[in-house]
């Protein structure tokens, strides 16, 4: 039965591609935002580290991603890969602070990085064009044969392809003993320590995945919309990531991908209708969900199927 | 999502009933994909714009060369590149445009410059004014202006009118760049100093630490250049600190004193000197129309120089379509190239090389008219190349 809705669910995401074929550029970016809404659940969901800074990942992929192919090296795959490695360094290097402080204080800590790399950013112009963004980033085409199409087909295909890979080893990953562990850190941290589990060293390697696949988002952003501005790094995608958390449902991969697709389609449908109150409606929804229950949208769909 | 063929049959009808003569009034409507800032921080800009083009299709009407023109207003928020050149795609592939039109600020234009080349249509550039924009991609063209075209003025007049040493306060982006470039340039060329040279951010900017140090500094002049509708807060900071009793003049290019948010600078404002290539007191019949039909579709607007674009983007697209008399990208672009027309600015000409647009520009001083400020010209550069 789950394993029957699983793979519906991917059938519907993949068959998207024929039902919606004037939507294909929305869509990518449906896929992208999943990516970018699974890593942050691995981090808030499961290992429980709460973030406001997860866009400094997505924005250095992108940047990263973008500016290899500016350089001259616009191979996808290559670029995409090395994209979620500085990432996962980056988040490597930087969780030992986030992780020092309380709760609180490893907030400010994500929120703060976040704001320093978009300033630097901004400031290094030569290399990311600054507030202009990045320019002439030339992707090649995919494996060597499909070019990167002004209709979104490769893009959408692409980006889902990689969203699917990635689910499916994060999915792998939670259900190792690693990822039980992590649950176990975010129920009881000092219990974990006391059986044996070394808590420090298990949330530092959750920080580096989490930040990798949000650094692979942000690279797929970079090479299918062949630009990058500055908005990659911008608070109020760490933000919307957790608005999607929300909406989805916590702790659950597949929620963060609901949410990712109804907040995504939803902003796009209501900005459509009513530019100027589109985050009203958003807010109203977050709202109501919050009302009904626990668990977003995926909460609801388990209770509404038993 | 509309209905062109039943919108497009009535609008032919109606064409047919008008004007008999017209024998291919029911041909296919010429869609123009419109993304503006409608929102956000830019949306004056977004507003002046899609008032302009409203006022065109009224006074021109709707049908042109037997076409109706469909024009898909999209809003992009100002800030997003990636949401504009979103849209773009969206409207080509989506609702089948055949021109691209609008384009708030040069990042903008700059994200989309590829949807355009890869589509084969033209693009339109409606108000973003850095110079490297039609570069891009051989199917832009641009109706508003560049900042090079009319911050070279303003630099060389300050220079003949006793102004020896200046300081520049720019907004940190690439128009501010090329702004802050092309003064320096022409002001030392013509025997000036830089005092000081100063770059704002673009987003949350805080004016008041920068006008410090311009008053420290103590130049004849301050040249400052920022995007349309910041001008107000420069100005009130420009006053508060004190700096024209300082003996600080305040010149600019006509960003600066846009013509929209003018009347609520105040008397502080009186006397700036400003160079540009529009102002709505601009003395001409066509500038008389242009002004009178704006108004009758925003009554509480004043035509600014987006405006201007606008309206001029619209005529640049309906012209050629008559010369073309037809929507294929290819046949529109040519048709556009070295086109020709009198502007409610003045004469104006799309340059066939650069797709850039050549127009005369103006030194203009602000000054009170029937209790309402203006910008009134007093001295013209003629037909200064992009």
């Amino acid at each position: 039965m789950r394993y029957a809705a699983e793979v519906a669910l991917w059938l519907l995401a993949l068959g998207s591609y024929w039902l919606f074929p004037d939507y294909l550029g929305l869509l990518a970016q449906v896929w992208i935002a999943a990516l970018f809404a699974v890593s942050l659940d691995l981090l808030v969901g499961y290992a429980g580290v709460v973030t406001l800074g997860h866009a400094a990942f997505f924005g250095l992929g992108a940047y990263v991603a973008g500016i290899l192919a500016v350089q001259g090296w616009g191979e996808p795959f290559s670029g995409l890969l090395l994209a979620g490695l500085a990432a996962a360094l980056l988040g490597l290097l930087t969780a030992p602070l986030v992780l020092r402080g309380g709760e609180l204080a490893g907030l400010m800590v994500t929120l703060g990085l976040a704001l320093m790399l978009y300033e630097a950013a901004n400031k290094a112009a030569f290399l990311t064009g600054g507030a202009d963004g990045l320019q002439g980033v030339e992707i090649w085409p995919l494996f060597g044969r499909f070019r990167f199409d002004l209709y979104g087909r490769i893009a959408f295909l692409y980006a889902l392809g990689v969203l699917f890979l990635c689910f499916m080893a994060l999915r792998f990953l939670v259900a190792t003993p690693f990822g039980l562990a992590l649950r176990g850190i975010r129920g009881n941290a000092l219990r974990m320590a006391a059986i044996g589990t070394p808590v420090r060293r298990r949330l530092m390697a959750a920080y580096a995945v989490s930040a990798g696949v949000a650094g692979l988002a942000g690279a797929l952003l970079a090479q299918t919309a062949q630009f990058v501005s500055l908005d990659v790094l911008a608070f109020h995608r760490s933000a919307e990531g957790l608005l999607m958390l929300l909406i989805g449902g916590l702790g659950a991969l597949y929620g963060a991908v609901l949410g990712a697709a109804a907040f995504t389609v939803a902003h796009h449908l209501l900005a459509e209708m009513t530019p100027q109150f589109w985050e009203f409606w958003i807010g109203a929804a977050l709202v109501m969900l919050v009302m009904l229950g626990r668990g977003g949208m995926l909460g609801l769909l388990r209770r509404l199927g038993r | 999502m509309s209905r062109p063929t039943r919108r497009g049959l009535l609008a032919g009808g109606t064409a047919l009933l008008a004007a008999p003569g017209l024998a291919r009034a029911q041909a296919e409507p010429l869609k123009i994909g419109l993304i503006l800032p409608m929102t956000g921080p830019f949306a004056s800009t977004g507003r002046q714009i899609d008032a302009a083009t409203r006022a065109w299709l009224r006074t021109n009407g709707e049908v042109q060369a037997g076409r109706r023109l469909e024009i898909l207003l999209r809003d992009d928020g100002g800030v997003q590149p990636d949401t504009t050149r979103r849209l773009a795609q969206e409207l080509v592939v989506r609702d089948k445009v055949k021109v691209l039109a609008g384009f708030g600020l040069t990042p903008l234009a700059l994200a989309t410059a590829p949807i355009a080349t890869e589509a084969k249509l033209p693009m339109v550039v409606m108000a973003a004014a850095t110079a490297i924009i039609p570069q891009r991609s051989p199917y832009i063209l641009r109706t508003s202006f560049t900042l090079p075209q009319v911050t070279a003025p303003i630099a060389e007049w300050a220079a003949r009118n006793g102004i020896r040493s200046a300081a520049t306060l720019v907004t940190d982006f690439a128009p501010g760049h090329d702004a802050e470039g092309v003064f320096k340039a022409r002001f030392a060329a013509a025997g000036g100093r830089m005092a000081l040279e100063l770059r704002s951010p673009l987003r949350n900017p805080d004016y008041a630490p920068f006008l410090q140090r311009v008053k420290d500094a103590k130049p004849d002049a301050l040249f400052i250049f920022c995007p349309s509708g910041e001008g107000a807060a420069i100005m009130k900071q420009f006053q508060e600190r004190g700096l024209k009793e300082a003996g600080i003049k305040l010149i600019g290019t006509g960003d600066v004193m846009d013509d929209d948010i003018l009347n609520s600078f105040g008397p502080d404002a009186l006397g700036t000197i400003t160079s540009h290539h529009y102002s709505a007191a601009h003395d001409s019949p066509e500038n008389a129309a242009f002004t009178a039909a704006f108004r009758a579709v925003a009554p509480n607007m004043r035509p600014n120089f987006m405006a201007v674009g606008g309206w001029d983007g619209m005529t640049l697209i309906a012209e050629s379509l008559k010369a073309a008399n037809d929507t294929d990208g290819d046949k529109l672009l040519a048709a556009m190239k070295g086109r020709s027309w009198l502007s409610p600015r003045g004469p104006v000409t799309i340059a066939a090389e650069t797709r850039d647009i050549t127009q005369d520009v103006y030194i203009r001083r602000v000054e009170s008219r029937e209790g309402q400020l203006w910008n009134l010209e007093f001295d013209r550069i003629a037909q200064v190349a992009a």
